[in-house]
Protein backbone atom coordinates (compact mmCIF):
# COMPACT_ATOMS: atom_id res chain seq x y z
CA UNK A 1 0.00 0.00 0.00
CA UNK A 2 0.75 3.21 -0.83
CA UNK A 3 0.34 4.58 2.38
CA UNK A 4 3.44 1.96 3.75
CA UNK A 5 2.06 1.08 7.23
CA UNK A 6 5.05 0.87 9.79
CA UNK A 7 6.98 -2.33 9.91
CA UNK A 8 5.44 -3.74 12.96
CA UNK A 9 8.97 -3.88 14.74
CA UNK A 10 9.79 -0.12 13.96
CA UNK A 11 9.36 0.69 17.73
CA UNK A 12 9.94 -1.29 20.90
CA UNK A 13 7.47 -4.20 21.28
CA UNK A 14 5.91 -2.57 25.00
CA UNK A 15 5.66 0.92 23.92
CA UNK A 16 3.69 -0.14 21.21
CA UNK A 17 1.74 -2.80 22.77
CA UNK A 18 0.94 0.17 25.60
CA UNK A 19 0.22 2.73 22.82
CA UNK A 20 -2.33 0.19 21.15
CA UNK A 21 -3.91 -0.97 24.12
CA UNK A 22 -4.15 2.83 25.55
CA UNK A 23 -6.13 3.78 21.55
CA UNK A 24 -7.87 0.72 22.09
CA UNK A 25 -9.33 1.38 25.62
CA UNK A 26 -10.08 5.19 24.47
CA UNK A 27 -12.00 3.59 21.36
CA UNK A 28 -13.88 1.26 23.19
CA UNK A 29 -14.83 4.15 26.16
CA UNK A 30 -15.75 6.30 23.19
CA UNK A 31 -17.99 4.35 21.13
CA UNK A 32 -19.65 2.88 24.08
CA UNK A 33 -20.23 6.26 25.79
CA UNK A 34 -21.34 7.66 22.70
CA UNK A 35 -23.74 4.99 22.23
CA UNK A 36 -25.09 5.02 25.61
CA UNK A 37 -25.84 8.64 25.58
CA UNK A 38 -27.40 8.88 21.74
CA UNK A 39 -29.25 5.98 22.83
CA UNK A 40 -31.19 7.57 25.91
CA UNK A 41 -30.96 11.31 24.28
CA UNK A 42 -32.22 10.24 20.98
CA UNK A 43 -29.77 12.97 19.74
CA UNK A 44 -26.78 11.87 18.22
CA UNK A 45 -25.06 15.44 17.26
CA UNK A 46 -25.99 16.53 20.80
CA UNK A 47 -24.48 13.70 22.43
CA UNK A 48 -21.18 13.89 20.75
CA UNK A 49 -21.33 17.49 21.68
CA UNK A 50 -21.65 16.76 25.22
CA UNK A 51 -19.28 14.00 25.21
CA UNK A 52 -16.24 16.19 23.37
CA UNK A 53 -17.50 18.66 26.08
CA UNK A 54 -16.69 15.70 28.79
CA UNK A 55 -13.27 14.84 27.06
CA UNK A 56 -12.45 18.92 27.23
CA UNK A 57 -13.04 19.23 30.68
CA UNK A 58 -11.37 15.71 31.62
CA UNK A 59 -8.18 17.26 29.88
CA UNK A 60 -8.06 20.15 32.50
CA UNK A 61 -9.36 18.26 35.87
CA UNK A 62 -7.76 15.03 35.70
CA UNK A 63 -4.10 16.57 35.56
CA UNK A 64 -5.72 18.39 38.71
CA UNK A 65 -7.33 16.29 40.50
CA UNK A 66 -5.78 13.11 39.47
CA UNK A 67 -7.30 10.58 36.98
CA UNK A 68 -10.84 9.03 38.84
CA UNK A 69 -11.39 5.42 39.89
CA UNK A 70 -13.53 4.86 36.97
CA UNK A 71 -12.69 7.30 34.06
CA UNK A 72 -15.91 6.24 32.01
CA UNK A 73 -18.32 7.08 34.76
CA UNK A 74 -16.85 10.09 35.14
CA UNK A 75 -16.49 11.50 32.11
CA UNK A 76 -20.51 9.81 31.50
CA UNK A 77 -21.49 11.92 34.55
CA UNK A 78 -19.94 15.56 32.77
CA UNK A 79 -21.52 14.49 29.39
CA UNK A 80 -24.95 14.21 30.61
CA UNK A 81 -24.40 17.03 32.93
CA UNK A 82 -23.87 18.97 29.72
CA UNK A 83 -26.60 17.68 28.13
CA UNK A 84 -29.21 18.27 30.97
CA UNK A 85 -27.62 22.21 30.65
CA UNK A 86 -27.69 22.27 26.97
CA UNK A 87 -31.68 20.85 27.38
CA UNK A 88 -32.11 23.74 29.98
CA UNK A 89 -31.09 26.32 27.72
CA UNK A 90 -33.62 25.07 25.28
CA UNK A 91 -36.21 24.49 28.14
CA UNK A 92 -36.77 21.26 27.16
CA UNK A 93 -37.29 19.97 30.97
CA UNK A 94 -40.54 18.57 30.12
CA UNK A 95 -38.93 16.23 27.62
CA UNK A 96 -39.06 12.48 28.67
CA UNK A 97 -35.78 11.71 27.89
CA UNK A 98 -34.45 14.60 30.30
CA UNK A 99 -36.66 12.76 33.15
CA UNK A 100 -34.96 9.39 32.27
CA UNK A 101 -31.75 11.09 32.27
CA UNK A 102 -32.19 12.96 35.47
CA UNK A 103 -33.37 9.68 37.23
CA UNK A 104 -30.06 8.00 35.98
CA UNK A 105 -28.08 10.72 37.18
CA UNK A 106 -29.30 10.13 40.74
CA UNK A 107 -28.50 5.98 40.48
CA UNK A 108 -25.02 6.35 38.90
CA UNK A 109 -23.50 8.67 41.61
CA UNK A 110 -23.10 5.63 43.46
CA UNK A 111 -19.65 6.60 44.97
CA UNK A 112 -16.36 6.18 43.26
CA UNK A 113 -15.61 2.88 44.68
CA UNK A 114 -18.61 1.27 42.97
CA UNK A 115 -19.09 2.69 39.48
CA UNK A 116 -21.93 1.53 38.10
CA UNK A 117 -21.01 -0.42 34.68
CA UNK A 118 -22.45 1.28 31.31
CA UNK A 119 -24.46 -0.83 29.38
CA UNK A 120 -23.16 -1.61 25.83
CA UNK A 121 -25.57 -0.01 23.14
CA UNK A 122 -23.35 0.34 20.22
CA UNK A 123 -24.96 -2.22 18.31
CA UNK A 124 -28.34 -0.38 18.77
CA UNK A 125 -26.04 2.81 17.30
CA UNK A 126 -24.44 0.48 14.45
CA UNK A 127 -28.34 -0.66 13.33
CA UNK A 128 -29.73 3.47 13.44
CA UNK A 129 -26.64 4.60 11.42
CA UNK A 130 -27.39 1.80 8.91
CA UNK A 131 -30.81 2.56 9.22
CA UNK A 132 -33.15 2.12 5.62
CA UNK A 133 -34.44 5.80 6.38
CA UNK A 134 -31.32 7.18 6.13
CA UNK A 135 -28.98 7.26 2.88
CA UNK A 136 -26.99 4.36 2.36
CA UNK A 137 -23.93 6.53 0.85
CA UNK A 138 -23.38 7.90 4.23
CA UNK A 139 -23.85 4.52 6.70
CA UNK A 140 -20.13 3.91 6.89
CA UNK A 141 -19.33 7.33 7.48
CA UNK A 142 -21.83 8.02 10.22
CA UNK A 143 -20.85 4.34 12.24
CA UNK A 144 -16.96 5.97 11.42
CA UNK A 145 -17.90 8.96 12.89
CA UNK A 146 -20.47 8.21 15.93
CA UNK A 147 -18.79 4.69 17.24
CA UNK A 148 -15.15 5.46 16.38
CA UNK A 149 -15.27 8.85 16.88
CA UNK A 150 -13.08 9.55 13.19
CA UNK A 151 -13.09 12.78 12.44
CA UNK A 152 -15.02 13.81 9.35
CA UNK A 153 -11.83 15.33 7.93
CA UNK A 154 -10.38 11.66 8.21
CA UNK A 155 -13.68 10.16 6.64
CA UNK A 156 -13.63 12.67 3.77
CA UNK A 157 -9.85 11.67 3.17
CA UNK A 158 -11.10 8.19 2.79
CA UNK A 159 -13.96 8.35 1.07
CA UNK A 160 -12.20 11.45 -1.18
CA UNK A 161 -14.91 13.79 -0.96
CA UNK A 162 -14.50 17.50 -0.09
CA UNK A 163 -14.82 17.42 4.00
CA UNK A 164 -17.19 20.05 3.85
CA UNK A 165 -19.68 18.82 1.95
CA UNK A 166 -19.24 15.69 4.17
CA UNK A 167 -19.43 17.28 7.63
CA UNK A 168 -22.84 18.72 5.96
CA UNK A 169 -24.37 15.57 4.95
CA UNK A 170 -23.51 13.66 8.82
CA UNK A 171 -25.21 16.40 10.20
CA UNK A 172 -27.98 15.83 8.18
CA UNK A 173 -28.41 12.64 8.89
CA UNK A 174 -28.13 12.91 12.61
CA UNK A 175 -30.99 15.33 12.09
CA UNK A 176 -33.00 12.97 10.53
CA UNK A 177 -32.17 10.39 12.77
CA UNK A 178 -33.38 12.79 15.99
CA UNK A 179 -36.43 14.68 13.91
CA UNK A 180 -38.05 11.45 12.33
CA UNK A 181 -37.39 9.23 15.90
CA UNK A 182 -35.68 6.76 14.02
CA UNK A 183 -35.94 3.70 16.46
CA UNK A 184 -32.73 3.02 18.42
CA UNK A 185 -34.26 -0.45 19.63
CA UNK A 186 -32.63 -3.35 18.29
CA UNK A 187 -34.87 -4.52 15.00
CA UNK A 188 -37.90 -7.26 14.96
CA UNK A 189 -36.25 -10.68 14.42
CA UNK A 190 -38.28 -11.04 10.92
CA UNK A 191 -36.12 -7.56 10.16
CA UNK A 192 -32.94 -8.44 11.38
CA UNK A 193 -31.08 -10.05 8.73
CA UNK A 194 -32.17 -7.43 6.25
CA UNK A 195 -30.55 -4.85 8.86
CA UNK A 196 -27.96 -6.60 9.98
CA UNK A 197 -27.00 -6.96 6.11
CA UNK A 198 -27.07 -3.23 6.09
CA UNK A 199 -24.36 -3.02 8.99
CA UNK A 200 -21.99 -5.29 7.38
CA UNK A 201 -22.21 -3.18 4.22
CA UNK A 202 -21.45 -0.81 5.71
CA UNK A 203 -18.23 -2.04 7.37
CA UNK A 204 -17.46 -3.74 4.49
CA UNK A 205 -17.28 -0.57 2.47
CA UNK A 206 -15.05 1.04 5.24
CA UNK A 207 -12.74 -2.01 4.87
CA UNK A 208 -12.36 -1.99 0.87
CA UNK A 209 -11.97 1.67 1.44
CA UNK A 210 -8.86 1.23 3.88
CA UNK A 211 -7.63 -1.36 1.74
CA UNK A 212 -7.27 0.42 -1.40
CA UNK A 213 -6.90 3.73 -0.49
CA UNK A 214 -4.86 5.29 2.21
CA UNK A 215 -6.72 6.93 5.52
CA UNK A 216 -4.26 9.85 7.14
CA UNK A 217 -5.10 8.70 10.75
CA UNK A 218 -1.81 8.60 12.66
CA UNK A 219 -3.19 5.52 14.79
CA UNK A 220 -4.30 2.49 12.55
CA UNK A 221 -5.80 2.34 8.94
CA UNK A 222 -9.26 2.01 8.05
CA UNK A 223 -9.17 -1.32 7.44
CA UNK A 224 -7.94 -2.23 11.14
CA UNK A 225 -11.08 -0.09 12.28
CA UNK A 226 -13.30 -2.14 9.60
CA UNK A 227 -12.07 -5.18 11.26
CA UNK A 228 -12.47 -3.89 15.06
CA UNK A 229 -15.98 -2.57 13.87
CA UNK A 230 -16.65 -6.73 12.03
CA UNK A 231 -15.50 -8.06 15.62
CA UNK A 232 -17.64 -5.75 17.56
CA UNK A 233 -20.93 -6.65 15.01
CA UNK A 234 -19.98 -10.24 15.45
CA UNK A 235 -19.18 -9.73 19.56
CA UNK A 236 -22.59 -8.11 19.96
CA UNK A 237 -25.28 -10.43 17.74
CA UNK A 238 -27.07 -13.16 19.88
CA UNK A 239 -24.31 -16.23 18.17
CA UNK A 240 -27.05 -18.85 17.39
CA UNK A 241 -28.91 -16.34 15.77
CA UNK A 242 -29.35 -16.38 11.89
CA UNK A 243 -28.56 -13.62 11.08
CA UNK A 244 -25.58 -13.93 13.00
CA UNK A 245 -24.00 -16.56 10.00
CA UNK A 246 -23.36 -13.30 7.89
CA UNK A 247 -21.49 -11.13 10.18
CA UNK A 248 -19.02 -14.00 11.25
CA UNK A 249 -19.20 -14.50 7.16
CA UNK A 250 -17.83 -10.62 7.22
CA UNK A 251 -15.61 -10.86 9.90
CA UNK A 252 -13.89 -14.17 8.52
CA UNK A 253 -13.41 -12.37 5.10
CA UNK A 254 -11.76 -9.53 6.82
CA UNK A 255 -9.38 -11.98 8.64
CA UNK A 256 -8.36 -13.42 5.50
CA UNK A 257 -7.60 -10.64 4.05
CA UNK A 258 -5.52 -9.49 6.96
CA UNK A 259 -3.63 -12.53 7.27
CA UNK A 260 -1.89 -11.68 3.95
CA UNK A 261 -1.55 -8.00 4.29
CA UNK A 262 2.60 -8.37 5.36
CA UNK A 263 3.25 -9.66 2.02
CA UNK A 264 1.74 -6.84 0.07
CA UNK A 265 4.30 -4.71 -0.47
CA UNK A 266 7.50 -5.87 -1.17
CA UNK A 267 10.97 -4.49 0.67
CA UNK A 268 11.45 -1.60 -1.07
CA UNK A 269 7.36 -0.62 -0.93
CA UNK A 270 6.77 -2.26 -4.23
CA UNK A 271 2.79 -3.73 -5.11
CA UNK A 272 3.32 -7.27 -5.16
CA UNK A 273 -0.05 -9.58 -6.49
CA UNK A 274 -1.43 -11.88 -4.97
CA UNK A 275 -0.04 -14.69 -7.51
CA UNK A 276 3.51 -13.76 -6.52
CA UNK A 277 3.27 -13.43 -2.68
CA UNK A 278 5.86 -15.26 -0.43
CA UNK A 279 2.79 -17.14 1.11
CA UNK A 280 5.02 -18.98 3.79
CA UNK A 281 4.94 -15.44 5.02
CA UNK A 282 1.06 -15.33 5.61
CA UNK A 283 0.00 -14.68 8.96
CA UNK A 284 -1.12 -18.68 9.86
CA UNK A 285 -2.37 -17.76 13.62
CA UNK A 286 -5.24 -15.33 11.80
CA UNK A 287 -5.91 -17.62 8.71
CA UNK A 288 -6.63 -20.15 11.39
CA UNK A 289 -9.10 -17.75 13.50
CA UNK A 290 -10.31 -16.64 10.05
CA UNK A 291 -10.63 -20.27 9.13
CA UNK A 292 -12.70 -21.46 12.33
CA UNK A 293 -14.83 -18.12 12.33
CA UNK A 294 -16.15 -19.26 9.06
CA UNK A 295 -16.80 -22.67 9.98
CA UNK A 296 -19.04 -21.37 12.91
CA UNK A 297 -21.17 -19.12 10.25
CA UNK A 298 -21.40 -22.48 8.39
CA UNK A 299 -22.79 -23.90 11.02
CA UNK A 300 -25.66 -21.71 10.91
CA UNK A 301 -26.55 -22.83 7.97
CA UNK A 302 -27.65 -19.39 6.52
CA UNK A 303 -25.56 -19.09 3.38
CA UNK A 304 -25.02 -15.44 2.32
CA UNK A 305 -22.41 -12.88 0.51
CA UNK A 306 -19.84 -12.29 2.91
CA UNK A 307 -19.65 -16.18 3.81
CA UNK A 308 -19.12 -16.57 0.25
CA UNK A 309 -16.41 -14.16 -0.04
CA UNK A 310 -14.91 -15.58 2.80
CA UNK A 311 -14.78 -19.07 1.77
CA UNK A 312 -12.97 -17.75 -1.78
CA UNK A 313 -10.52 -16.14 0.23
CA UNK A 314 -10.08 -19.02 2.22
CA UNK A 315 -9.72 -21.08 -1.03
CA UNK A 316 -6.77 -18.32 -1.84
CA UNK A 317 -5.43 -18.76 1.49
CA UNK A 318 -4.81 -22.82 0.87
CA UNK A 319 -2.16 -22.11 -1.34
CA UNK A 320 -0.10 -21.45 2.18
CA UNK A 321 -0.12 -25.01 2.73
CA UNK A 322 -0.93 -27.04 0.02
CA UNK A 323 1.06 -25.06 -2.62
CA UNK A 324 -1.99 -24.97 -4.53
CA UNK A 325 -4.56 -22.46 -5.89
CA UNK A 326 -7.85 -24.65 -6.25
CA UNK A 327 -8.94 -22.61 -9.16
CA UNK A 328 -12.21 -24.72 -10.07
CA UNK A 329 -13.29 -24.33 -6.96
CA UNK A 330 -12.93 -20.69 -6.60
CA UNK A 331 -14.92 -20.26 -9.95
CA UNK A 332 -17.65 -21.91 -8.49
CA UNK A 333 -17.61 -19.74 -5.29
CA UNK A 334 -17.63 -16.47 -7.72
CA UNK A 335 -20.85 -18.22 -9.98
CA UNK A 336 -22.60 -18.17 -6.44
CA UNK A 337 -21.50 -14.96 -5.47
CA UNK A 338 -22.15 -13.48 -8.78
CA UNK A 339 -25.57 -14.59 -8.66
CA UNK A 340 -26.10 -13.97 -5.21
CA UNK A 341 -24.66 -10.00 -5.05
CA UNK A 342 -23.19 -9.25 -9.06
CA UNK A 343 -21.43 -5.99 -8.01
CA UNK A 344 -18.22 -5.09 -10.22
CA UNK A 345 -15.80 -6.61 -8.02
CA UNK A 346 -17.59 -10.14 -8.02
CA UNK A 347 -18.24 -9.95 -11.73
CA UNK A 348 -14.08 -9.25 -12.30
CA UNK A 349 -13.12 -11.78 -10.03
CA UNK A 350 -15.46 -14.13 -11.48
CA UNK A 351 -13.96 -13.49 -14.74
CA UNK A 352 -10.24 -13.62 -13.46
CA UNK A 353 -11.31 -17.27 -11.70
CA UNK A 354 -13.17 -18.82 -15.08
CA UNK A 355 -9.77 -17.86 -16.98
CA UNK A 356 -7.38 -19.73 -14.74
CA UNK A 357 -9.73 -22.65 -14.39
CA UNK A 358 -10.84 -23.09 -17.73
CA UNK A 359 -9.46 -20.74 -20.13
CA UNK A 360 -8.53 -17.43 -21.06
CA UNK A 361 -11.11 -16.88 -23.98
CA UNK A 362 -14.14 -17.84 -21.13
CA UNK A 363 -13.06 -15.25 -18.82
CA UNK A 364 -12.25 -12.63 -21.37
CA UNK A 365 -16.17 -13.55 -22.80
CA UNK A 366 -17.13 -12.95 -18.72
CA UNK A 367 -15.60 -9.35 -19.06
CA UNK A 368 -16.81 -8.30 -21.76
CA UNK A 369 -20.78 -9.26 -21.05
CA UNK A 370 -19.70 -6.30 -18.26
CA UNK A 371 -21.94 -3.11 -18.73
CA UNK A 372 -19.80 -0.58 -20.75
CA UNK A 373 -20.79 2.26 -18.06
CA UNK A 374 -19.81 0.28 -15.26
CA UNK A 375 -16.51 -0.81 -16.56
CA UNK A 376 -14.76 2.40 -17.94
CA UNK A 377 -13.09 4.03 -15.00
CA UNK A 378 -13.06 0.60 -12.69
CA UNK A 379 -9.21 -0.05 -12.85
CA UNK A 380 -9.06 -3.98 -11.67
CA UNK A 381 -11.66 -4.71 -15.03
CA UNK A 382 -8.38 -3.24 -17.12
CA UNK A 383 -5.79 -5.05 -15.35
CA UNK A 384 -8.01 -8.31 -15.19
CA UNK A 385 -8.69 -7.82 -19.08
CA UNK A 386 -4.95 -6.87 -19.60
CA UNK A 387 -3.92 -10.07 -17.85
CA UNK A 388 -5.76 -12.46 -19.19
CA UNK A 389 -5.48 -11.09 -23.25
CA UNK A 390 -2.11 -11.37 -22.17
CA UNK A 391 -2.47 -14.74 -21.46
CA UNK A 392 -4.04 -15.37 -24.57
CA UNK A 393 -0.57 -14.37 -26.05
CA UNK A 394 -2.11 -10.99 -27.45
CA UNK A 395 0.50 -8.25 -26.50
CA UNK A 396 -0.27 -5.46 -27.91
CA UNK A 397 -4.32 -5.23 -26.81
CA UNK A 398 -2.90 -6.67 -23.43
CA UNK A 399 -0.58 -3.52 -23.18
CA UNK A 400 -3.21 -0.96 -24.28
CA UNK A 401 -5.59 -2.48 -21.78
CA UNK A 402 -2.28 -1.80 -18.98
CA UNK A 403 -2.29 1.36 -20.04
CA UNK A 404 -5.50 2.32 -19.22
CA UNK A 405 -5.02 0.53 -16.11
CA UNK A 406 -2.41 2.54 -15.22
CA UNK A 407 -4.37 6.38 -15.93
CA UNK A 408 -7.01 4.95 -13.66
CA UNK A 409 -4.40 3.89 -10.80
CA UNK A 410 -4.26 5.67 -7.61
CA UNK A 411 -1.25 4.23 -5.92
CA UNK A 412 2.10 5.06 -6.95
CA UNK A 413 3.27 1.47 -5.74
CA UNK A 414 0.31 0.24 -8.39
CA UNK A 415 1.24 2.27 -10.95
CA UNK A 416 4.82 0.90 -10.78
CA UNK A 417 3.77 -2.65 -11.30
CA UNK A 418 1.46 -1.94 -13.82
CA UNK A 419 3.56 0.06 -15.92
CA UNK A 420 6.64 -2.85 -15.50
CA UNK A 421 3.35 -5.08 -17.05
CA UNK A 422 3.02 -2.96 -19.90
CA UNK A 423 6.74 -2.66 -20.63
CA UNK A 424 7.14 -5.99 -20.89
CA UNK A 425 4.67 -6.39 -23.58
CA UNK A 426 6.34 -3.75 -25.81
CA UNK B 1 -21.17 21.67 -13.71
CA UNK B 2 -17.99 22.27 -14.90
CA UNK B 3 -14.26 22.19 -12.59
CA UNK B 4 -10.96 22.84 -13.63
CA UNK B 5 -8.89 20.27 -12.29
CA UNK B 6 -5.03 21.27 -11.97
CA UNK B 7 -1.94 19.71 -11.84
CA UNK B 8 0.79 21.02 -9.23
CA UNK B 9 4.69 19.31 -8.97
CA UNK B 10 7.74 20.18 -7.56
CA UNK B 11 10.67 20.96 -9.68
CA UNK B 12 12.10 17.17 -8.85
CA UNK B 13 9.62 15.74 -11.13
CA UNK B 14 10.19 17.70 -14.17
CA UNK B 15 14.12 16.49 -13.39
CA UNK B 16 12.90 13.29 -14.28
CA UNK B 17 12.03 14.19 -18.01
CA UNK B 18 16.10 14.74 -18.28
CA UNK B 19 17.02 11.14 -16.54
CA UNK B 20 17.21 8.64 -18.84
CA UNK B 21 16.58 6.13 -16.40
CA UNK B 22 12.89 8.06 -15.34
CA UNK B 23 11.16 9.38 -18.59
CA UNK B 24 9.55 6.45 -19.78
CA UNK B 25 7.71 6.06 -16.58
CA UNK B 26 7.14 9.84 -15.84
CA UNK B 27 5.82 10.09 -19.68
CA UNK B 28 3.52 6.44 -19.27
CA UNK B 29 1.94 7.67 -16.41
CA UNK B 30 0.90 10.97 -17.65
CA UNK B 31 0.21 9.75 -20.94
CA UNK B 32 -2.02 6.78 -19.55
CA UNK B 33 -3.74 8.79 -17.51
CA UNK B 34 -4.42 11.59 -19.63
CA UNK B 35 -5.46 8.87 -22.00
CA UNK B 36 -7.63 7.79 -19.61
CA UNK B 37 -9.33 11.33 -18.83
CA UNK B 38 -10.53 11.93 -22.43
CA UNK B 39 -12.09 8.63 -22.89
CA UNK B 40 -14.18 9.30 -19.65
CA UNK B 41 -15.93 11.85 -22.06
CA UNK B 42 -15.93 14.15 -19.27
CA UNK B 43 -13.36 16.09 -21.14
CA UNK B 44 -14.54 20.20 -21.83
CA UNK B 45 -11.14 21.36 -22.58
CA UNK B 46 -7.46 20.69 -21.08
CA UNK B 47 -3.46 21.15 -22.27
CA UNK B 48 -0.04 20.67 -20.97
CA UNK B 49 2.07 23.02 -20.23
CA UNK B 50 5.87 23.06 -20.84
CA UNK B 51 8.42 23.48 -18.18
CA UNK B 52 8.35 26.29 -15.91
CA UNK B 53 11.95 27.65 -17.37
CA UNK B 54 10.10 28.08 -20.54
CA UNK B 55 8.09 30.49 -18.91
CA UNK B 56 7.66 34.13 -17.10
CA UNK B 57 5.94 35.91 -14.59
CA UNK B 58 5.22 40.15 -14.43
CA UNK B 59 4.79 41.91 -11.46
CA UNK B 60 3.49 45.85 -11.13
CA UNK B 61 5.20 47.01 -7.40
CA UNK B 62 4.80 50.64 -6.65
CA UNK B 63 3.93 51.41 -10.68
CA UNK B 64 7.40 49.56 -11.60
CA UNK B 65 7.37 46.56 -13.76
CA UNK B 66 8.70 43.31 -12.34
CA UNK B 67 9.25 40.38 -15.02
CA UNK B 68 11.08 37.16 -13.83
CA UNK B 69 12.07 33.98 -15.76
CA UNK B 70 10.62 30.99 -14.54
CA UNK B 71 11.13 28.67 -12.77
CA UNK B 72 9.92 31.03 -9.93
CA UNK B 73 12.17 30.53 -6.58
CA UNK B 74 9.49 31.19 -4.13
CA UNK B 75 6.55 28.62 -5.44
CA UNK B 76 7.61 25.08 -4.61
CA UNK B 77 4.83 23.26 -6.65
CA UNK B 78 4.30 24.54 -10.31
CA UNK B 79 1.15 24.33 -12.54
CA UNK B 80 1.97 21.54 -15.00
CA UNK B 81 -1.22 21.22 -16.98
CA UNK B 82 -4.91 21.70 -16.49
CA UNK B 83 -8.50 20.09 -17.43
CA UNK B 84 -11.67 21.60 -17.49
CA UNK B 85 -14.26 18.90 -16.68
CA UNK B 86 -17.69 18.51 -16.91
CA UNK B 87 -18.89 16.30 -14.07
CA UNK B 88 -21.88 15.21 -12.30
CA UNK B 89 -20.25 16.35 -9.23
CA UNK B 90 -17.41 17.14 -7.39
CA UNK B 91 -17.08 13.57 -5.91
CA UNK B 92 -16.46 12.38 -9.46
CA UNK B 93 -13.73 14.97 -10.24
CA UNK B 94 -11.95 14.42 -6.84
CA UNK B 95 -11.63 10.26 -7.90
CA UNK B 96 -10.46 11.83 -11.15
CA UNK B 97 -7.73 13.66 -9.19
CA UNK B 98 -6.60 11.38 -7.19
CA UNK B 99 -5.44 9.19 -10.13
CA UNK B 100 -3.35 12.22 -11.12
CA UNK B 101 -0.17 11.30 -10.48
CA UNK B 102 0.75 14.53 -9.81
CA UNK B 103 -1.60 13.73 -6.48
CA UNK B 104 1.32 11.51 -5.30
CA UNK B 105 3.86 14.08 -5.68
CA UNK B 106 2.32 17.49 -5.75
CA UNK B 107 -0.87 18.88 -5.38
CA UNK B 108 -4.11 17.92 -7.81
CA UNK B 109 -6.57 21.16 -7.36
CA UNK B 110 -10.16 20.94 -8.15
CA UNK B 111 -12.55 24.13 -8.41
CA UNK B 112 -15.98 24.84 -9.43
CA UNK B 113 -15.78 27.12 -12.59
CA UNK B 114 -18.06 30.44 -12.20
CA UNK B 115 -21.08 30.41 -14.04
CA UNK B 116 -21.35 33.40 -16.38
CA UNK B 117 -24.14 35.82 -16.01
CA UNK B 118 -26.44 36.31 -18.82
Amino acid sequence: MASAPAPPAAEPDRASRGRRAAEAAARESYGRLLAYLAYRWRDIAAAEDALAEAFASALTAWPRDGVPASPDAWLMTAAKRNLLQAARHAKLAADPAVTILIGEQEGMTAGPHDPPAIPDERLKLLFVCAHPAIDPSIHTALMLQTVLGLEAKQIAAAFLVKPAALAQRLVRAKAKIRDAALRFEEPEPSELPQRVHAVLEAIYAAYTLGRDGALDTQSADLADEALYLAQLARRLLPEQAPASAEAAGLLSLLLFCQSRHATRAGDAGEFVPLHEQDAARWDRAMMQAANETLWQAAALKCAGRFQLEAAIQSAHCQRAFTGDVPWQGIAALYAQLAARAPTVGALVGQAVAVGEAHSPVQGLALLEQMDDAAIAAYQPWWVAKGYLLARQGERAAARECYVRAIGLTELPATRDYLLRRAQALE
Amino acid sequence: MKYMISFFQPMSEYQRLEDPKQVDAYRGAWTAYVEAMFASGLVVAGDGLLPPSAGASVRIRDGKRQVQDGPFADTKEHLGGYFVLEAPSMDVVLEWAARAPSSSTGTTEVRPVMERQG
